[in-house]
């Protein structure tokens, strides 16, 4: 069996730049910036629930929305230049429950695939020395068990 | 005595956030982990491509988060490198497994989420629907 069937040089090359990033805000900002963040942060806006009204929210919603706003850019930007057109078959309502699911399950873990396994793991956190082999695990069975 | 340049919002640090912004969104793409696809192949272990990008990632910013505090004497815009402790209980371990199902589910997680949404893979904006209803759920959870 093939370990990477598509290569490998793209995947570190991608995993490389991710790390700059994130490195980039931190040398500069002190920021630790995981994504899942944003999803909770921009709710301050318009919500009045209490978890919302959180200062750290208040504080942080200009920054982390700007921050997506540059990850949106970014792979606008290798759309444009490469042209590369990607598509997906995963059915809307996989990407609705699936998202559903994470976008909860990340806000009460603390963290993703970024926050948990970037930025915690780099961190050194003990928590993401949990979260991560609990969410790659769970991750692998469910894709398994779901064709 | 309070820093402007260290307030949250200046403009610098925005120009960094949205460069490191792009810089993140550029690797997703190249790594292609904006189809959900590639993360599915990965998670029924066809490619393994992922650990790569992981690897990469996590690699980098461990060299960074733990060399520039012993080097510098805190970040170049001033303020003070983020040292929040994190918290690890019952929550750390649920969520994880939460976000691991969903994330199995479709294969798609918060970056290349909104990434993708850039490269023009517009079905993922069900995804971030999903997240942000998700999240508004984390937070009717943690209000009561």
């Amino acid at each position: 069996m093939a370990l990477f069937p598509r290569g490998w040089e793209h995947y570190l090359a991608g995993g490389v730049l991710i790390g700059s990033g994130v490195s980039l805000i931190y040398l500069a900002t002190g920021a630790v910036a995981g994504t899942s963040s944003f999803f909770s942060a921009e709710w301050s806006w318009v919500s009045g629930l209490p978890f919302f009204r959180q200062a750290r929210w208040r504080q942080e919603r200009v920054w982390r929305l700007v921050y997506a706003a540059g990850l949106i850019a970014g792979a606008g930007l290798w759309r444009w230049r490469t042209g590369v057109a990607l598509t997906t078959a995963v059915a809307p309502w996989r990407l609705l429950v699936g998202g559903l699911l994470a976008g909860f399950g990340t806000r009460l873990s603390g963290g993703c695939t970024a926050g948990h396994g970037i930025c915690g793991l780099a961190s050194l956190k003990r928590e993401s020395f949990v979260a991560v082999p609990v969410f790659l695990l769970t991750a692998i069975l469910v894709a398994h068990l779901l064709p | 005595m309070t820093d402007k340049r260290a307030a949250p919002a200046a403009p610098s640090r925005l120009m960094i956030a949205l460069a490191g912004g792009c810089l993140f969104g550029l690797g997703l793409s190249v790594s292609r982990m904006i189809r959900p696809e590639i993360v599915l192949d990965f998670l029924r272990l066809r490619d393994l491509g992922l650990l790569l990008v992981l690897g990469g990632a996590a690699g980098v910013t461990l060299l960074v988060y733990q060399l520039a505090p012993r080097v510098l004497r805190g970040p170049l815009l001033g303020g003070s490198f983020d040292s929040r402790p994190g918290t690890l209980d019952r929550r750390t371990v649920v969520g994880a497994a939460l976000f691991g199902a969903g994330w199995g589910l479709c294969g798609v997680c918060p970056g290349p989420a909104l990434a993708g949404l850039g490269a023009g893979l517009w079905p993922l904006g069900w995804a971030v629907l999903g997240l942000s209803a998700g999240a508004w759920l984390h937070g009717l959870y943690s209000s009561r």
